[in-house]
């Protein structure tokens, strides 16, 4: 199955794993302490940043560490990239209003 | 038409809030006017080929604003602002909603928090917006709904959308 992005960053403590393993990879029972939560809820967190394709998952002996891919987050940007565009669009147009009311205006 | 005034956009993750600054070539009394009276309203607030139509509009604490987004094929998203506080030519706040043509709103959609501040610097003056969600995905929501499409045929049209520039 595969998820929306935003399903990652919908959730705080997904978010806070996030910045976690942004920085080096950490197996599910070092980010479990982290939270003060179970190793099963860190699971299913993993899980599902597993299914929007956000980790790299390394094989140490028993252990699995998972690591950030980088790269996915930046959907996220390019994404806001076009929200950002909607209101530039949105503002030009309103510049050009502006001109057109300057005169009207000044006689309050 | 290429200027210089400043803009800012920025997305705080952690109050799921998009802050918007953006600098006017007007004075406050003008700019405010703009952003508050339909009809200027109207020509500005929808990215082309999208067009905004008022249908009603209490600018007042406790007032509502109904209107629609208009697409090149006739299509109508409707939605609302529901006007929290006002400070008149400073600030002011409301709550937004999608709703039908009678107002009711549609509750599977989420609904943000409004804040609109207007300053005067210099000649120019300064309107910071800040659009705070419940959570980011309804960020992804909202422009789903159809603007998208809008803005990207947009970009290359701009002189249209200027019937009364000289």
């Amino acid at each position: 199955m595969k998820r929306d992005i935003f399903q990652a960053i919908a959730d705080p403590t997904r978010r806070a794993i996030l910045v976690l393993i942004a920085t080096h990879a950490m197996t599910p029972n070092a980010l479990a302490e982290q939270f003060h939560t179970t190793r099963q809820a860190v699971s299913k967190h993993i899980k599902i940043l597993n299914e929007c394709e956000l980790l790299n998952e390394e094989k140490v002996g028993r252990e699995i560490y998972y690591q950030l891919k980088i790269d996915k987050m930046k959907e996220i940007d390019q994404w806001l990239e076009q929200f950002r565009k909607q209101w530039e669009e949105r503002f030009n147009q309103l510049d050009q209003i502006l001109i057109n009311l300057k005169p009207k205006n000044n006689e309050e | 038409m290429k200027n210089n005034l400043l803009m800012d956009f920025s997305v705080d993750r952690k109050t799921n809030t998009v802050n918007v600054i953006r600098e006017f070539a007007a004075d406050q009394p003008t700019v405010w006017a703009a952003w508050t009276q339909p009809e200027i309203l109207d020509h500005w607030w929808a990215p082309k080929p999208w067009k905004s139509r008022t249908k009603s509009m209490e600018f007042k604490e406790g007032g509502r604003r109904i209107y629609a987004m208009v697409g090149p094929e006739g299509e109508e998203h409707w939605a609302m602002a529901d006007y929290t506080s006002i400070s008149p030519k400073d600030n002011f706040k409301f709550l937004d909603a999608f709703c039908d043509s009678d107002g009711n709103i549609n509750k599977e959609m989420p609904r943000s928090d409004w804040n609109v501040d207007f300053s005067k610097k210099n000649k120019t003056t300064t309107v910071k917006i800040s659009i705070k969600h419940d959570k980011l995905e309804d960020l992804e929501a909202i422009i789903a709904m159809g603007f998208k499409e809008g803005f990207i045929m947009a970009l290359g049209n701009l002189d249209e959308v200027l019937p009364t520039r000289k």
